[in-house]
């Protein structure tokens, strides 16, 4: 029941906080600028284009009508028109989000499935070499900027080495067209071939994203073990003589990777902030790299569609995991 | 072989600190009979807690040192004894634990059912040897006819401690039951494996006034039904006087004296465990106190570590620490100048 | 609250700290002295394109960048724009955020709720993501970027503030002053602030790590400010179309941002160790 209410009141917050991030992305684009209209129009309007731009778009009206007539744009999916693709801005992130999300995903994965093992033997086995080895690493991780990281190991290894390739996602047109997930389609139709050819180009950007999610996992995997570890319940079921491996892997584990899990969200807002630089490095064609062309082109409208989308994406994804937190932690469901 | 449980003869544990090195116990010795419950009184920081879990062999590995001395459980010395074998046959079967907070002592993520049942999986009195030697190293298969067995051993345990519905609470997480429950939990987890010995770490310091009576009655009556040793740390002489058959004293580190219950409250004969019973207020005397504080344990004072304190002090008891006099039955004090008979303060 | 002389032994104890502060403090030394330090100051400036792109040598210790200029020197006084950025975005970030977490958290009512939830917007999104809007929107500058950061890192203040005020507010001292007759002003500034100051502390000291290199990410999408700065994000921008020869151009900025954020997060994370009392009980087994 108090689940339900968790769930519920999470819910409804929903929509109040992805109203106010439209309003917030309103007045950076309509309210701040001394014109927004020339903001719009692009750097090479002239004073007429401007006015008719300016009754065109209703940003001659009043600010409170334009925000009304804002929010039910975006609400309907309607960003306006991209200065350089010409194509609705909905139109060109949509195409561009599984690039993204396939990036992010695969990130998180790699950083969980290795940093998770790696934070429990550096908690275990505390102040050995390899605990201080790893606490240098992850320090290191979440100091390093990821455009930085990204060209070092552009440098390195497609450079250098010439063991990946240099940028870009696929070296044709990729498997699949119509859904983007090149990924999990190549894998689907059991493609060597292209299946290599997208992992190849996956290698370098992941590792440059995943670094500091793996640090930050790490760091609180560790966390979360030492204080298991020196809980009052672990010395109780030590005093009753339980295997230290029952105690270990199943009462301490548990409890740690309830906290570990909540870091999910975390560790995924420093995924979506490392993507837009790791996209321009990379040249991969997500979510990122289009914010950057638009910055380059001073397309606003784009901007602040990218703004928006990424925002709720954030939003969408901690809420996920607040609901799971709820239901794997009974101090919360119950 | 002696009818002893259990005999600390001269144990002596020290511990790594930033300040230097803790001596936390100084030859302490104990003994506790069979079904007898033993009270050791004193202080924070006289070294009880620290005794209770030398016995149990969970020191902290990093920081605690066993200088000497040994500890004689049943005839077997438990310091000699391997890490492993102890967890296995030892700790959680012959002898068990009621720890201080029952609310932190439950893992707040598992239910209490599915804790109670993990203890009687490894711990359950009907295992057998072979399996008691495979302890931790191969996966213990919970098979369904034993499982069913231990399940209706918990839940007859649990109508012992007078829980009620106990099918109901074996289903709930810890947060969700009241304190008294819970230590009526960790009474009756303490029982499942039919120990010899109950080492409980002041089991009421955290429940409510009201409770701790109810609860210390439950103890007493169960160790006694059940014939079961209690050796329970409490720094309340009140509680050691409800339940004890015996009382030992530690101060700073040191045992100083130890006798039957009737004993230790009508004829203390160490100067400190005097000046405890006199600083219990009656409306007789009013309230008094020890001049001077509890001493530091990296410098502690040689010999007798109370003697700064002590009115009777001379200067024998700088130098040496008395050892062992018998002053009665079961009744021993260690202290060059025992009280005497007039200057003795009993509680009426 | 812990005095000032115990912090500071308890921190020269801790050599991980101790390097971060070191650290810090050669960054201060570089960034006034700059002047003196480098070998070719007025490269800031000028352009030298006969000498473009050479390697490290005695005369240019980093090389020189695609204009000539001595990337050594220009490091130098990038250093300065570095900590202008950090100090004044996390002032004026923490100066906005502290109070109104302080009066949101002691007042209880519609309009604390209304602020909290603003924030919490703020918060929902990643820094980055709405301070690029921002410095878009305003046009690449050094101001720009410093009011981009202030504007989206103040709720994370006001949210941190709020937690710990109404955690405080429970205390028992708090009551006795309001019990006192202490007006609200008095009871927030001398009573609860005092309080959380040291959690206030720790976190600007960690603050200034993500917030530099939030800085240094700006410079590199161009957001920052216009050459020829030596911002060093946009000096690993420029560096880039001549890869991987020059090397030494990507390099050099890269390194200096990571020591500079390496020094603030050794730091901060020591003060945390020493200052959080919550840490430095379980820190007994941690070393």
């Amino acid at each position: 029941m108090k689940l339900l209410v968790l769930i519920l009141n999470r819910l409804f917050w929903l929509v109040p906080t992805i109203l106010g991030l439209i309003v917030i992305t309103f007045t950076i684009s309509h309210v701040i600028p001394a014109d927004p209209v020339a903001f719009v129009a692009g750097d090479n309007a002239t004073a007429e284009q401007i006015e008719a731009l300016r009754k065109q778009l209703g940003l001659d009206q009043p600010v409170h009508i334009q925000l009304w007539r804002y929010i039910v744009a975006v609400v309907q999916g309607d960003f306006g028109v991209s200065l350089y693709t010409l194509r609705p801005i909905a139109d060109d992130l949509a195409g561009r989000l599984p690039a993204t999300l396939e990036l992010t995903i695969v990130s998180v994965l790699v950083s969980a499935v290795i940093g998770i093992p790696l934070g429990v033997i550096s908690a275990l086995e505390r102040n050995s070499i390899l605990d201080h080895v790893l606490r240098i690493i992850t320090v290191s991780g979440l100091a390093i900027a990821s455009f930085w990281l990204a060209i070092l190991f552009q440098l390195l290894f497609a450079m250098e080495l010439g063991w990946t390739p240099l940028q870009g996602r696929v070296a044709g047109w990729g498997p699949d067209v119509v859904t983007g997930f090149f990924l999990v389609v190549s894998l689907l139709m059991a493609d060597a071939e292209v299946f290599w050819d997208v992992v190849s180009h996956m290698i370098l950007p992941v590792m440059t994203l995943a670094f500091p999610a793996l640090a930050t996992i790490v760091r609180f995997t560790r966390a979360g073990v030492l204080e298991a570890i020196n809980s009052n319940y672990v010395m109780y079921e030590e005093a009753m003589g339980l295997p230290r491996r029952v105690i270990v892997w199943k009462y301490v584990l548990r409890n740690a990777l309830i906290g570990t899990v909540t870091q999910i969200g975390l560790i995924f807002g420093i995924l979506i902030a490392g993507a837009v630089v790791v996209e321009a490095v990379f040249d991969w064609p997500g979510l990122g790299y289009y914010a950057v062309q638009s910055i380059l082109q001073s397309d606003y409208n784009a901007i602040m569609g990218f703004t928006i989308v990424s925002g709720v994406i954030f939003i969408v994804v901690n809420l996920s995991v607040d609901i799971v937190h709820g239901f794997i932690d009974p101090r919360e469901s119950r | 072989m002696t009818t002893d449980l259990l005999r600390v003869r001269d144990l002596k544990v020290s511990f790594a600190t930033d300040g230097g090195t803790a001596r936390v116990l100084d030859n302490v010795n104990l003994t506790i009979g069979r079904g007898q419950i033993v009270g050791l009184v004193g202080e924070s920081g006289c070294g009880k807690t620290t005794l209770a879990r030398s016995i149990l062999g969970v020191l902290p590995t990093n920081s605690a040192r066993l200088d000497s001395g040994s500890i004689e459980f049943d005839g077997i010395d438990l310091l000699r004894v391997d890490p492993d074998t102890l967890a296995a046959t030892v700790r959680g079967r012959q002898i068990s634990f009621i720890p201080q907070d029952p609310f932190s002592s439950f893992n707040p993520v598992f239910t209490i059912g599915a804790q109670i049942m993990d203890l009687m999986k490894w711990k359950s009195p009907a295992l057998d040897d072979r399996a008691v030697r495979r302890h931790g190293w191969l996966p213990r298969l919970h098979g369904a006819r034993r499982r069913k067995a231990d399940l209706a051993r918990v839940l007859a345990l649990l109508r012992q401690v007078q829980l009620p519905e106990p099918e109901e609470i074996l289903r709930k997480y810890p947060h969700e039951v009241s304190g008294g429950q819970r230590q009526r939990l960790m009474i009756a987890m303490a029982l499942l494996p039919e120990p010899k010995l109950i080492i409980a770490d002041e089991p009421t310091t955290a429940l409510d006034v009201t409770i701790q009576a109810q609860i210390l009655k439950l103890l007493r009556g169960l160790a006694t039904d059940h014939g079961i040793s209690v050796l329970f740390t409490t720094h309340d002489l009140g509680t050691a006087w409800e339940i004890c058959d015996s009382v030992t004293v530690m101060y700073a580190g040191q045992e100083m004296e130890s006798a039957p219950g009737e004993g230790f409250f009508r004829r203390p004969s160490h100067p400190y465990t005097n000046r405890l019973l006199m600083s219990l207020p009656s409306r007789d005397s009013g309230i008094s106190g020890i001049p001077g504080d509890i001493p530091g344990l990296i410098n502690p004072p040689p010999g007798c570590r109370f003697h700064p304190r002590c009115e009777f002090a001379t200067e024998v008891c700088r130098q040496d620490r008395p050892a062992p006099t018998v002053v009665g039955a079961g009744h021993e004090v260690r202290c060059h100048h025992p009280v005497s008979e007039e200057r003795r303060h009993v509680l009426a | 609250m812990e005095t000032l002389s115990f912090v500071f032994r308890k921190l020269v104890e801790d050599r991980v700290a101790l390097i971060g502060a070191v650290i810090i403090l050669l960054l201060i030394l570089t960034a006034i002295f700059a002047p003196i330090l480098s070998t070719h100051p007025e490269d800031v400036l000028e352009f030298h394109p006969s000498e473009r792109l050479q390697g490290p040598s005695l005369q240019h210790f980093f090389g020189t960048d695609r204009m000539g200029s001595d990337v050594y020197s220009r490091i130098l006084y990038g250093a300065r724009i570095t900590i202008t950025i950090a100090v004044i975005a996390i002032g004026a970030s923490v100066l906005i955020g502290v109070p109104i977490g302080l009066v949101a958290g002691y007042y209880h009512g519609w309009a604390s709720d209304a602020l909290m939830r603003v924030s919490d917007i703020f918060l929902a999104v990643p820094q980055i993501v709405l301070a690029i809007a921002i410095a878009q929107t305003l046009g690449p500058s050094i101001e720009n970027v410093i009011l981009a950061l202030s504007a989206t890192y103040w709720p994370f203040w006001a949210r941190l503030v709020y937690a710990e005020t109404r955690s405080v507010q429970n205390e028992v001292f708090v009551e006795a002053s309001i019990a006192l007759g202490a007006s609200p002003a008095r009871v927030m500034i001398l009573h609860i602030l005092p309080n959380i100051m040291s959690s206030i502390i720790v976190r600007t000291t960690i603050g200034m790590g993500g917030t530099i290199l939030t800085a240094a990410a700006l410079g590199f999408l161009g957001l920052g400010a216009p050459p020829p700065s030596p911002e060093w994000g946009r000096m690993i921008s420029e560096s880039r179309e001549f890869l991987p020869e020059a090397w030494w151009y990507a390099t050099a900025p890269g390194l200096a941002i990571f020591l500079v954020v390496m020094g603030f997060n050794l730091l901060g994370d020591g003060l945390r160790d020493i200052l959080d009392p919550r840490i430095r009980r379980s820190r007994r087994h941690d070393d």
